[in-house]
């Protein structure tokens, strides 16, 4: 159990352990993946593919990625400023500042999706005015694309903050000295020292982005082929015993994760190389 | 008396000890000096009953220990990083070993605070008691660690480098103090550096190791006066080296006979090593050593100079009394080699 | 930097001569002292997009709720049925991070003192409750702990019923909560200096006496954290949880469902005011990590 036992072997404690371990997450997560793809794939690969040719799927397809393809660069673009301010310079209130970008990973999403209700919906805060220009925010997209901003607000920043503080100021303040401009210096400088941990973050953001669900479903209105994204298209499936179809679409979204999963081990990997090859 | 007999160890391809034989006597305090990679740290850990021999076997008192683990050897250990609890204060820290006795043995809490308080006294931190270790310097660190290490009573002190991370002032002071604690406490210590200066200043012995292998063991005076070979010559002190040719008991450079070896010793092909004191100023060149002055400065009481010689071979550096006047480069000198190490060139390599 | 400062200050004493309120504003301006630029650029739209996003939008609950008067706002926030919901939700979320707190901290062990085949596989899936979107996970459960489910159907003979009721919500939030706990502790037990175990083995201790007063000590901090962001998301968790939760009001119906409920029956001031109590419980989640978090450096002395 203890380093510097008298061998390397592994005491049968430490068996027990990695049993527990390894069966706690097979249990808890690796069947629910398999489930997926098994209960998609039950009724052959016929049933499967039509489930995911039909017309409110390649819809609900679509809206999931325009809405990420919104919601992702402006939370990037959102990162980048809020990290560049809080990691080089130093100002009063920096702490609860970040406090308040962490703030939506604390909000229960239905929360999230409730309180655009109450900004744009009929009976909220700006629904007379909307209703006079005839603006839809609500059970429309850009309700959707909302929500959805809100809920994966921190994913970039809060990747990018420890990341830049760490670097420090060091390299912009050489290329300033220099005399490169800031904008050339943030390219040409703190961008490609942050790429990766950018990267993870945009990666993350964007899994969630695609899945949410809680906060969309509020503000949707569950329009079939027209505010349905793909998580909301499986529960409608699911709610009407569908459930090959389903699975097929969730299987789509499970595929995304695994995806996700595999680009990050391969990020944390590159991570660790990088940071040792600098080190030695 | 600790006694290690043929002690081995590899990791992986990487033979880290090979079959070292060393004694430890009674209160004495050793230093095992080396570069890293010399396996000195990994002969500590084996001592301790932090690592294990592959073969071989450690006696304290003539009682084999080789499979015991650290918890029954009775030693203390001092860690390189100093190792201390960070969520326990000071206090805490000193009388942990203490406090994680087994029932019988395990003394009450007001009895635990009093012996922490005494040792902190002893290390001269009796005010800090309460303190976190996050709180302190590192020399206070390195003092709350030996006060951890000293509480448990050990027969035998074992410490890793133990002034390794510390800048060179509070070193010294360090240094020194833990000499008159040792002294004090009647204590056998073993202590591992890289650092030659400290080897030699506090320890009674030094064991001089290299590739996993003991070189030699000695004094102080013995390592730095008769270095039985090239590496520890190399290591401990400055040295200058000299290819020769040995004809007759007479070291020759590239002809010239520069020092008369008394002793019987192979002829042919050899190395000449001398400290950069065992030098004086000649009048004649002859049985000298010619040198051309490339710089020279003050190192102290003396002139620091340093000569270029004759053919490829590397620049030696010498002392000379700085009540001559300074030499000036371009400045030619004979010098005459007063006492001097030969080792066969087989043992240099 | 020295050149630049000392024009600043002339400047300063010359307009402190002229007007204290003019130098008031003088050195507030100079405040982010670096040559780096961008500062009110990228402090500006920080600000202003979170103010529109997050800031504004979630003060409309409390503006809305104080527009309520108090006794509306308790007739709906503590009403018998709302309060079984934050029961549930609390007391399943409370269930799941204790689950997840045991089990969590010895997959952190297990993968930070052994290797074992399969290891790099398994590091990756415990972050695939974070990649997996939450509804897939819902129905994905659902289907295996269901009582013609995979895995219900052989819990059922044994009188365990594990979906559709507060077991199902707690299997959903252990499933949702596991990586907070694991990612929360890994990073402590990796930096936990092995020298240090050495250290308390070497001053006698037993490997239990090592684990408890060391090891367990020095991420007690860690646990705590990973443990109330477990909990604070399994609170307000919804989309993996409704599926398999029977959603049946006083017996399985968490409260962000209620606030659903509430919103389908175009009662916002209702879904306002359990969004406010939710809110509440968040913030003091907050606060207690933050607390935590303060308690653990001033301790560590950093």
């Amino acid at each position: 159990m203890i380093a510097g036992s008298p061998p390397r072997r592994k005491t049968p404690a430490a068996i027990c352990l990695i049993g527990l371990a390894l069966g706690f997450l097979c249990i808890f997560l690796l069947l629910p993946l398999l489930t997926v793809f098994v209960e998609a794939l039950s009724k052959g690969l016929g049933p499967f593919l039509e489930a995911l040719a039909e017309p409110d799927a390649l819809s609900a397809i679509r809206l999931t990625l325009l809405v990420a393809a919104i919601a992702v660069p402006l939370n990037v673009a959102f990162g980048l400023a809020a990290s560049w301010a809080i990691a080089k310079f130093d100002f009063p209130g920096r702490s609860v500042l970040v406090t308040f970008i962490d703030l939506p990973f604390s909000v229960s999403p239905v929360v999230a999706g409730l309180v655009y209700i109450l900004l744009f919906g009929m009976n909220g805060l700006l629904g007379p005015v909307l209703r006079e220009y005839d603006i839809q925010i609500i059970f429309a997209v850009p309700g959707i694309v909302l929500a959805t901003v809100f809920v994966t607000f921190p994913f970039v920043a809060r990747e990018l903050i420890p990341l830049m503080q760490e670097q420090g100021r060091d390299d912009e303040e050489a290329a300033l000295s220099l005399g490169a401009t800031g904008f050339q210096t943030f390219c040409k400088v703190t961008l490609p020292n942050i790429r990766w941990g950018l990267l993870y973050g945009v990666l993350l953001c964007n899994a969630r982005a695609m899945g949410e669900f809680g906060a969309v479903s509020v503000v949707s209105g569950h329009l079939r082929g027209l505010t349905n994204t793909m998580p909301l298209h499986v529960e409608i499936l699911y709610n009407e015993y569908n459930f090959v179809a389903a699975f097929a679409v969730a299987s789509l979204l499970a595929l995304l994760a695994l995806v996700t999963l595999v680009v990050k081990t391969a990020l944390e990997w590159r991570f660790s190389y990088v940071r040792q090859g600098a080190g030695s | 008396m600790i006694t290690l007999e043929s002690i081995t160890k590899r990791f992986a391809t990487f033979e880290a000890l090979k079959s070292i034989d060393l004694k430890v006597r009674d209160g004495e305090f050793l230093a095992l000096l080396g570069p890293s990679g010399s396996g000195k740290t990994t002969l500590l850990r084996i001592i301790a009953g932090l690592a294990f021999p592959d073969a071989g076997r450690v006696r304290f008192e003539g009682e084999d220990v080789t499979h015991l683990a650290v918890a029954q050897r009775q030693v203390g250990f001092v860690f390189q990083h100093y190792a201390l609890f960070k969520h326990m204060t000071v206090a805490e820290n000193v009388g942990f070993g203490l406090s994680v006795r087994p029932r019988g043995q395990l003394p009450g809490k007001t009895e635990i605070r009093k012996r922490a308080l005494e040792l902190l006294d002893l290390v001269q931190l009796a005010d800090l008691g309460n303190r976190y270790p996050g709180q302190l310097s590192g020399g206070q660190r390195q003092r709350v660690a030996l006060a951890r290490a000293l509480a448990v009573e050990p027969k035998l002190l074992l410490l890793d480098e133990p002034f390794g991370a510390l800048d060179a002032k509070v070193r010294k002071d360090l240094r020194r103090w833990l000499r008159t604690l040792h002294e004090q406490m009647g204590l056998t210590s073993i202590f591992v550096t890289h650092d030659q200066d400290e080897a030699l200043e506090l320890a009674d012995r030094v064991a001089v190791m290299d590739h996993g292998v003991i070189e030699q063991v000695g004094t102080p005076d013995q390592i730095y006066m008769h270095p039985h070979s090239g590496f520890v010559s190399d290591f401990v002190g400055d040295t200058n080296s000299l290819p020769v040719d040995m004809v007759g008991g007479t070291a020759t450079f590239h002809g010239q006979s520069i020092f008369t070896h008394i002793g019987a010793l192979a002829e042919g092909a050899a190395r000449l090593d001398f400290r950069p004191h065992d030098v004086t100023i000649a009048d004649d060149s002859d049985g000298c050593l010619p040198i051309v002055v490339s710089a020279a400065y003050r190192k102290g009481g003396v002139w620091r100079v340093e000569g270029q010689l004759a053919g490829k071979a590397a620049p030696i550096e010498v002392d000379i009394d700085s009540g001559a006047p300074r030499p000036q480069p371009g400045q030619r000198l004979a010098l005459k080699i007063e006492r001097a190490q030969i080792f066969s060139r087989q043992a240099a390599a | 930097m020295a050149s630049l400062a000392a024009p600043a200050a002339i400047e300063g004493q010359y307009l402190d001569f002229r007007s204290p309120l003019r130098w008031r504003r003088g050195r507030k301006a100079k405040r982010p002292r670096s040559i780096i630029p961008g500062f009110g650029l990228t402090m500006g739209f920080t600000l202003a997009w979170l103010s529109l996003i997050v800031l504004i939008p979630l003060s409309l609950i409390f503006l809305r709720s104080a527009g309520m008067g108090w006794e509306a706002f308790a007739q709906v926030a503590f009403s018998p049925r709302a309060i079984a919901a934050y029961r549930i939700s609390f007391g399943t979320a409370l269930a799941a991070a204790l689950v997840n707190g045991v089990f969590g901290l010895i997959i952190a062990w297990v993968f930070t003192r052994y290797t074992f085949p399969g290891r790099r596989m398994f590091d990756a899936l415990i972050d695939l409750p974070f990649a997996l979107p939450t509804a897939v996970a819902g129905i994905a459960l659902t289907a295996i702990y269901a009582n013609n489910g995979w895995l219900g159907q052989y819990l059922e003979p044994l009188g365990i019923t594990a979906a559709y009721n507060p077991i199902g919500i707690t299997i959903a939030l252990i499933f949702i909560g596991l990586p907070f706990i694991v990612r929360s502790v890994e990073p402590v037990l990796i930096d936990l200096n092995v020298e240090v175990e050495e250290a308390a083995l070497s001053l006698g201790a037993q490997p239990w006496q090592v684990f408890a007063h060391v090891i367990f000590p020095a991420i007690m901090p860690a646990l705590l954290t990973g443990f109330a962001l477990a909990l604070a998301r399994g609170v307000g968790e919804y989309g993996s949880v409704i599926f398999i939760a029977g959603n049946m009001p006083f017996e399985s119906e968490i409260a962000p469902l209620l606030i659903v409920t509430q919103l389908e029956q175009y009662n916002y001031d209702g879904a306002t005011a359990i969004a406010l109590v939710m809110l509440a419980i968040s913030f003091a989640m907050l606060l207690f990590i933050n607390v935590v978090q303060a308690w653990s450096r001033h301790r560590t002395g950093a």
